[in-house]
């Protein structure tokens, strides 16, 4: 039997590696998969919830079906966002993404 | 040890490698194959809580799509000429900052007692998940295919440019 709380490590281990990426990368695409990777920790958390404590309800599960939804929608807004502005900015480093800076 | 921490152990083995993989590869084209890697562990991971329709969506949605859409924009986005963008500076205080959350969120983690907790992985039947997703969630199920079909035609639009580009 694997105790929940090896899950929830694991889950908080993987959300602070992700967490490293967005603050640490510069390259826009690079930020968008740190993130992808806090998504899915978040997933596991769902879904560990919901089968260790809530298996009548499983409210966990159609949250995560949920996080993956709105992952895929993310995914392809910030892309398209990253494609324009490397046409108009010949770069993918946010650090350089500065127009609307005041 | 049982043979399902052994696979625990593997998998979630399998999951970090890959995560420090994205994060720490020099060349953002061996970060993607890592989120690959990572994906399907955790995809292996849902099986391992007995979720296996999200564990087939974990596969065809991220190891199907997402990173496929993640190579190609990176290799319309890349430019040979120039160095890659150098991230020196906020290194060590991010890593500060994620180890520090990291700990920070596994004594919390260890030290709750969860109310109702049972001690194995209860089995949800894939049946009941599909009966709650199209009758209790079938609003919220809605207004997510809205979302996601918002979210794509404004992918496209921004995608594509102007006219006479």
């Amino acid at each position: 039997m694997i105790p929940i709380n090896n899950f929830l490590v694991l889950s908080s281990v993987l959300f602070s590696i992700g967490m490293y990426g967005v603050l640490a990368r510069r390259n826009a695409v690079l930020i968008l998969m740190s993130v992808e990777l806090m998504l899915q920790a978040v997933s596991i958390n769902f879904i560990t919830f919901a089968a260790y404590l809530d298996p009548e309800n499983f409210t966990g599960i159609i949250f995560a079906v949920f996080v993956i939804v709105i992952a895929a929608a993310e995914v392809g807004l910030a892309l398209a966002i990253v494609l324009r502005l490397f046409r108009n900015r010949q770069t993918a480093n946010v650090d350089e993404a500065d127009l609307m800076k005041w | 040890m049982t043979y399902e921490e052994v696979i625990f152990y593997f998998v979630a083995a399998l999951v970090i490698a890959g995560a420090l993989g994205v994060v720490v590869a020099k060349n953002i084209i061996h970060s993607a194959l890592f989120l690959i890697l990572a994906l399907m562990a955790v995809a292996a991971l849902f099986i391992l809580l007995a979720a296996e329709f999200l564990a087939i969506v974990q596969v065809m949605v991220y190891g199907g799509a997402v990173t496929i859409l993640i190579l190609f924009a990176m290799m319309l986005t890349r430019v040979r000429d120039l160095p890659a963008p150098r991230d020196g500076a906020q290194k060590p205080f991010a890593a500060l900052a994620a180890i520090a959350f990291g700990i920070t969120s596994t004594i919390a983690v260890t030290s709750t007692q969860f109310p109702g907790e049972s001690d194995k992985i209860n089995v949800i039947a894939f049946d009941s998940v599909s009966d709650a997703l199209f009758t209790v969630w079938a609003l919220p199920f809605e207004i997510a295919s809205l979302v996601l079909i918002v979210a794509l035609m404004g992918a496209i639009i921004l995608a594509r440019g102007e006219e006479g580009e």
